[in-house]
Order: C-alpha cells, then structure tokens, then sequence
C-alpha cells in the first residue's frame, strides 16, 4: 500500500492471481510420483460471498455453466455449492481421479467468471484434493491473493500432520510456489471435496 | 468482457480528510514559526522550554507508538490467545488476512462485559487485534458475519495504519500541551530568580503560553475530525473486504445498543481507550446538545455510519470500469 493510500485510509481491495493454477497438473505428477499421493478428482473454489442480487446472479450462472458439460465424458459431476461456517461459499467440482486438467479448467472458469464481473477480491483459495493407499487426506490450498500453494493435510479431530505438509513441501518445492510464509498455511477445516 | 470493479473509491472521504490533515499541518507550521518569532529576541530559558518540551513531547510520542499494542492489552487486562484456544475467532481473522492479503496480526481477549474491539501496534507484524468478552458473549448475541464485520473493521483500522497515523496528527498537541504546563510551572517557581538575567522573560513565556493553549485547542479539534474520517474509512474498507455492508451495519447497532446497558463505572474506566473502539465507549451529553458532542467525538455518530454503509451497499451492485 503507498504512502498516500495510508495518508488517506484506503486499501485498494487486492486483485487475485489466476495463473499460477495452471501449474497444478504437472506438479500432480510429481507429487504421485515422489510420495504416492493420487488426484482425488475433486476440487474446490472458496469465495466470500456479496450481500444482494447481483452477487447470487453471477453465482448461478457460474454453477449452470459448469453444469453444461455434466453426464458427458470428462465433465465430471454436477457442482456442488455449499456455504462453510465462517459464512464462504465453497464451489466443488468433482471429476475422475485422472482428469486433473479438466478439473483446473472448471475451477479457473469460476475464477474469471467472478473476475470478469468486478468480484475478484472476493476469492479466497483453491482447494485440490489427494489421497494416497493409506487414506490419507492431503488437500493443496491455492491462495489466489499470493499466488502461492500451501499443503494441508488434516488428521481426525482438528489436527494436522505436520510432517507431511513440510514433507510435502520439499517435494513441490520445484513444481510451485510454496507460500514462505508459514503463518498464511491457516487451516481449513471441514472444506467441502477434502 | 472489460473488468470492471465494484470498488471504487470514496473520493468526498478523501478530499475532507486531506483538508483536515491540511489544516493540521497548516496549524503545526504557523505554531514553529510563531515559537521561532519569539526565539528571535533569544531568549535562553523560553529556548529550554521549547526544547524541553519537544523532546519530551516527541519521546513520548515514539515510545507510546513503540509499546502501543503492550500498553492497549495492559490497559485492557488482555491476553493474547492462541489458535487452539479460540478457533472461531482465529479462523475468522485467518480468512480475512487471507482475503486482504496482509499480515495476521496476534489475536487478544480482554475480561470485560463491555462489547468492543480494538486494534493498536506500531505496523503489521507487531499489531495485535483485541476484542471483549462481551462481544463474544451470548447476551449481544452477535452472528458470525456480524462479528466478522466487526474485525474487518479493525483489520482496516491495521492496514491503515491509523495508530502511527493518530500518532503523528497528536504529536502537535502533545508539545502544546506540555508548553503550556512548562511554561506554567516556570513561571510559578523559576521566573522570579531569572528576572534578573532577563528582563522580558515574564511576557515571552505568556505568549508561549497563550500560543500554545490555542494551538493545543485547534489541533484536539482537527485531530478528533481526522479520527472521525478514520472511522468511516475502516468502516468502508471492511465492509468492502466482507462484502457485506449490512453485517457490519447490524453489528454497530447491536454493539451501541449493548454498550447503553452497561453501567457508567465501566465506561469511565474504559474512556482513555475510547480512541482504539470499534465504537465509543462514552459519549459526550451536556448543554451544547448533539452538535457539540458530535465536534468532541473520536467516532462518527451511528446514523452517518449506517448513511455510508447504505451507500457502500448500493456501489456494489454496479460496476464502475477500472482505470
């Protein structure tokens, strides 16, 4: 923020960063291969919803156009929508374990949508879900305002495993941009397609 | 398509809060040159006062800035909690970092009934987010969005800046208030023995004094109406952040309301932090009536903020194009 804007009390509500998502499939890859974790086929847009119509327009329109290619080879299932407690609204999208790309597609399609429409700052994280033979649960979080991935690997009861998100990290360190900053790997417990 | 964006800025904000800052400046210089008018005659003690005061002034101007957040959780009984021991409230503040892509900042809960929030810190990494007990309380009974808005606010209130901000603004008012009690007690007990070095040192420290007790006037006045400004630019940008105006809107009402209900021990004892609240703990009533109270006032009166917010409300539904 410049001195100016601090002068005069405005923050200029933060533009996501779209692209970095596309890096997702190929760092799949490399996570399957080094650790045994698998693409779940499901993925998630998380958003803060905005109070009035206009909002819940633009929201059911991203939902019937992602719907469009249900029931057809590579278009995965109807999207799910569902509101968290901490009042987010959580878009998931769930295809084939191997359909990774077609997956990314659907959750940038939300993004632009809510971008093209002047909602961009509303955008939270993307989630993208992995699993491995054991059943371990390992999610990676895309923080759109950063740019950056996190892992985040829950265990019963509100824990986390720590060992594999930092496991995790080295493994993608070239992949992704891993968020530094371990103080933004919040959790998000009980995200919807985890 | 051509983005667009549903955030455009308050231009009529800006524009009063660079007058008010004008002013305050515009104050501040006429205030030096004044002193530095009257040092011509050189005048060696008035000089030491002026001194005295500026580096006590301005030290303690920095070191309230340096332990801003130790001193607000002291003053407050707070305690810094952890993620563990206050999930709600942490994974609220973590997605709502997120969101605003800034820094988190430590998360603390004060023992009082009395519902408020405030947050103080001298920048990003040292700040710290407080809030009552009385606001989580089941007797306010605040909604999770509510109680988002709430710390939207103050999370605007980090992201501005504003303790450094309100900081700087009252380090004029500080040096004039301490000259004028300098100039006061030295001229209780140093003046008659100095009468000899000095011949004129009688008037010169009352116009220092006379000086100083105008300018102390004018900048309380100015910097309580850059605080007002303050307010309604955190209120704004909080709002924006959640997009939901509303929340935030209820939230005020609500937190006014339950402040109203609390007996005025409390609120005398919570005044000095008056200026860090979401909303003020004491406001002031008397034979000035609503307009005097409302000039004397660090924050806007709830009617103005639910006027702006109404308005942040109907901005989003359109768009205006990005520049």
């Amino acid at each position: 923020m410049g001195f100016l804007d601090t002068l005069f009390g405005r923050t200029k509500p933060v533009q996501p960063k779209l692209d970095d998502l596309f890096a997702l499939p190929s760092a799949a890859i490399t996570l399957q291969a080094a650790s045994g974790f698998v693409p779940t086929g499901s993925g998630s847009v998380c958003f803060r919803g905005v109070e009035g119509r206009t909002f819940s327009d633009i929201q059911d329109e991203v939902r019937d156009l992602l719907n469009m290619d249900s029931g057809k080879p590579g278009g995965g299932l109807p999207v799910e929508v569902s509101k968290d407690t901490y009042g987010f609204t959580w878009l998931v999208s769930s295809h084939m374990s191997d359909e990774l790309d077609a997956l990314v597609t659907d959750l940038h399609a939300v993004n632009s949508a809510l971008v093209d429409n002047g909602f961009g700052p509303q955008l939270l994280c993307t989630l993208v879900a992995f699993r491995d033979s054991a059943e371990r649960r390992l999610a990676l979080v895309y923080l759109y305002k950063r740019g950056t991935f996190y892992p985040f690997a829950p265990l019963s009861g509100e824990r986390r495993d720590n060992a594999l998100e930092l496991q995790t990290r080295g493994v993608l360190g070239d992949d992704l941009k891993i968020e530094q900053d371990l103080t933004k790997w919040f959790p998000v417990w009980g995200a919807p397609g985890l | 398509m051509a983005r667009r964006t549903r955030y455009a800025p308050d231009r009529g904000l800006t524009v009063r809060m660079t007058v008010t800052m004008f002013l305050l400046g515009l104050v501040f210089v006429a205030f030096v040159a004044l002193i530095i008018g009257i040092m011509t005659a050189v005048h060696a003690s008035g000089a030491a006062i002026v001194l005295v005061a500026l580096i006590f002034g301005g030290g303690s101007a920095i070191a309230s800035l340096f332990y801003s957040d130790k001193i607000a959780l002291a003053a407050a009984g707070a305690r810094v909690v952890t993620p563990q021991e206050a999930p709600q409230l942490h994974g609220i503040v973590d997605r709502l970092c997120a969101l605003a892509d800034m820094d988190k900042p430590r998360v603390a809960i004060a023992p009082t009934h009395m519902p408020n929030a405030f947050a103080t810190g001298r920048n990003s990494k040292n700040s710290v987010l407080c809030v009552t007990e009385g606001l989580l309380g089941p007797q306010l009974n605040l909604t999770k969005d509510e109680l988002e808005g709430v710390l939207a606010h103050e999370l605007s209130h980090v992201a501005h800046k504003d303790v450094q901000v309100m900081t700087v603004a009252s380090l004029l008012a500080i040096v004039a208030g301490l000259l004028v009690r300098f100039a006061f007690y030295s001229e209780l007990f140093g003046g008659g023995r100095r009468s000899n070095n000095n011949q004129n040192a009688l008037p010169v420290l009352l116009i220092i004094m006379a000086v100083s007790a105008v300018v102390y006037a004018v900048s309380f006045l100015l910097i309580r109406l850059l605080s007002r400004y303050r307010e309604l630019a955190a209120d704004r940008s909080g709002a924006l952040l959640t997009g939901q105006p509303s929340a935030l809107g209820s939230a005020l009402v609500k937190v006014s309301n339950g402040m109203s209900r609390i007996p005025n021990q409390d609120l005398r004892a919570a005044e000095p932090m008056n200026a860090f609240f979401f909303a003020p703990a004491m406001k002031l009533t008397g034979g000035g009536g609503k307009s005097l109270s409302q000039v004397f006032s660090t924050h806007p009166s709830l009617e103005r903020r639910l006027e702006e917010l109404q308005k942040i409300q109907k901005q989003l539904g359109q768009t205006t194009p990005i520049e």
